[in-house]
């Protein structure tokens, strides 16, 4: 028998599609036009030059690096707030979500001010020897700040479902605790950790506010890709601009089709039968 | 709560010094990674003293860039969220060819950076655009004026509201709208009484988290508006403009607000959430994931 239909749809698809028409499809679809009409031999001039190579370069490295210690951390505050009773863990719980709701420029002044030789960390490190503000080490601290939420509320549903019995079967059989997380519990959390990486480091390639602020943005060694794309419309260089933002443009659509990738086998494995 | 109660056996990672020491690293961690940025925001806020905080806030350029935040949230959130609503409709309610296809588009503004979403705003509408010469020749202002600021907001949060419904709406599935359309309901009828009672909190979680992003956006904004002092700059870009300008302390009294707007915007995350927005209704591993589930049953 077939379904009864129900009303509404032409004008619920029309006012989708007219706006992802306008909003999303066409923006993009004139910055690939802009970026084309460049001839390869230019578009490739662009993308290749030693400034956008660093700027990749730095990007790359430090979402790399803000991206593996969000894996730990977000892993460990997960684990943390799933499996530990302890008084303030609602209100931890709350705030893992303050990345996300504190606006990337406010983020990017409170996190130079700390991070500053004169600020609360930045003089202690200093004394150290470290240097966060203005160095690529400011670019990881604003970088995985930004993408702290995504591994957490990746795990952390599938570590409070994760079934008791698997460890106890294990503890029976005399496994140490370390042997059961690591041959029992880390492949079952597998798939929503790189879930959750994956979403962590396309944030962080794609991040701007944060960054510009504690980043130095010295080409070559703290100038992040976003920023050059930035620069080159300041100077007026709009099809440098453009082939530079294309770059990001493929990126993200890579980036996008890993993760649904990823959220695909992540759900595959979980989904009780 | 009776996790630790007698007669339990102790599981993984319960080892009283483990559990310890890695509790205290990892509230460490958020004490100095998350808690500590927005205790520095206030600090400065407040550094020279109470009478500056004011004098700050109520300058004419910061009053100025609050309004145009408040105006163009008052636009753009509504935009969102009735297309949120259609999308949702058309996706969980009806089948149609191509889908698929359009969950993911609709998702794609996540994944692009807001510099990307500005830049291409520029080749839209700007001088060197697809319209450029035609808006020009017909006076109509839309870059470095608050139609391009709405129109690059409501490209970084196209896919808020939709996210949050299509995946609850899958979840509900199509029975009770069928049952009131064949009891004679119209089409608005059926949706005002049956299909928004059902989603009203997560329509109003996601109505919620688009307009702390619309509030709180920089880098696309930052393209579009030209950053005109007291005319196109948004709070996040007066923030940024103060605190170049070497006036931190005004820098910070600015970005308190937007704190502010961040706490509220928690503080009623964790209301809705526990009335079922939010995670709830999503397959477990999708949870807080920003994906929808593209799942369509046949």
């Amino acid at each position: 028998m077939r379904r009864r239909v129900l009303p509404g749809l032409p004008l619920a698809l029309g006012i989708t599609l007219v706006y992802v028409g306008i909003i999303v499809v066409l923006p993009l679809a004139a910055l690939v036009f802009k970026a084309a009409s460049l001839g390869p031999e230019d578009y490739w001039r662009i993308v290749s030059s030693d400034r956008a190579l660093a700027s990749y370069r730095v990007t790359l490295l430090c979402a790399l690096a803000a991206t593996a210690f969000n894996l730990v951390f977000g892993l460990s505050l997960a684990w943390v707030l799933v499996r530990y009773r302890f008084p303030g863990r609602r209100l931890v719980d709350a705030l893992v979500d303050l990345p996300f709701a504190l606006p990337t420029a406010v983020a990017g002044i409170a996190l130079t001010t700390l991070f500053a030789t004169n600020g609360w960390f930045g003089g202690p490190l200093s004394h150290l020897g470290i240097k966060v503000a203005y160095t690529p080490l400011g670019i990881i601290v604003a970088m995985s700040f930004t993408s702290i939420p995504f591994i957490v509320r990746t795990v952390q549903p599938v570590l409070e479902e994760l079934d008791p019995a698997l460890e106890e079967a294990g503890q029976t059989l005399g496994a140490s605790d370390l042997s059961i997380f690591a041959s029992v519990m880390l492949p079952l959390l597998a798939p929503a950790l790189l879930a959750g990486v994956s979403l962590s480091f396309a944030r962080s390639l794609g991040e701007f506010g944060a960054i510009i602020f504690i980043a130095g943005n010295q080409p070559f060694s703290t100038e992040i890709t976003a920023l050059l794309a930035f620069i080159r419309l300041e100077e007026y260089d709009y099809p440098a601009s453009a082939a530079i933002a294309s770059v990001m443009l493929l990126t993200a659509f890579v980036m996008l089709a890993l993760t649904n990738l990823m959220q695909a086998r992540a759900l595959r494995y979980t989904v009780k039968g | 709560m009776a996790d630790h109660g007698k007669g339990r056996p102790p599981r993984v990672g319960d080892n009283k010094v483990f559990r310890r020491v890695l509790l205290t690293v990892v509230l460490l961690l958020v004490a100095l990674m998350i808690v500590a940025p927005l205790v520095v925001i206030a600090v400065e806020a407040f550094s020279r003293g109470i009478g500056y905080f004011a004098k700050s806030i109520a300058d004419p350029d910061t009053r100025h860039a609050i309004l145009l935040t408040v105006v163009t949230a008052l636009i753009a959130v509504p935009f969102n969220t009735a297309f949120g609503v259609a999308a949702a409709w058309a996706i969980t309610k009806h089948d149609f060819p191509g889908k698929r296809l359009l969950t993911v588009v609709i998702e794609i503004p996540f994944s692009v950076s807001p510099i990307v979403a500005g830049v291409s705003y520029l080749f839209v509408y700007g001088l060197q655009g697809l319209f450029g010469h035609a808006l020009q020749a017909a006076d109509i202002k839309i870059l470095f004026a608050l139609p391009g600021i709405v129109l690059a907001s409501m490209f970084v949060t196209g896919p808020f509201v939709a996210r949050e419904l299509i995946p609850l709406m899958q979840a509900q599935g199509r029975d009770l709208e069928e049952a009131a359309t064949s009891l004679g309901a119209s089409g608005w009828r059926t949706f005002f009484s049956v299909t928004l009672p059902n989603i009203k909190w997560a329509l109003l979680y996601g109505v919620v988290l688009c307009n702390s992003r619309v509030m709180g956006e920089f880098g696309a904004v930052s393209v579009v508006s030209g950053n005109i002092r007291g005319q196109t700059n948004t709070l996040p870009l007066h923030i940024e403009l103060l605190y170049h300008d070497y006036n931190a302390a005004g820098a910070f009294a600015a970005a308190s607000i937007l704190a502010c707007l961040a706490i509220v915007t928690l503080v009623a995350k964790v209301a809705l959430e526990r009335r079922g927005a939010g995670r709830v209704q999503r397959p477990s591993a999708l949870a807080g994931a920003d994906s929808i589930t593209p799942e369509v049953k046949p």
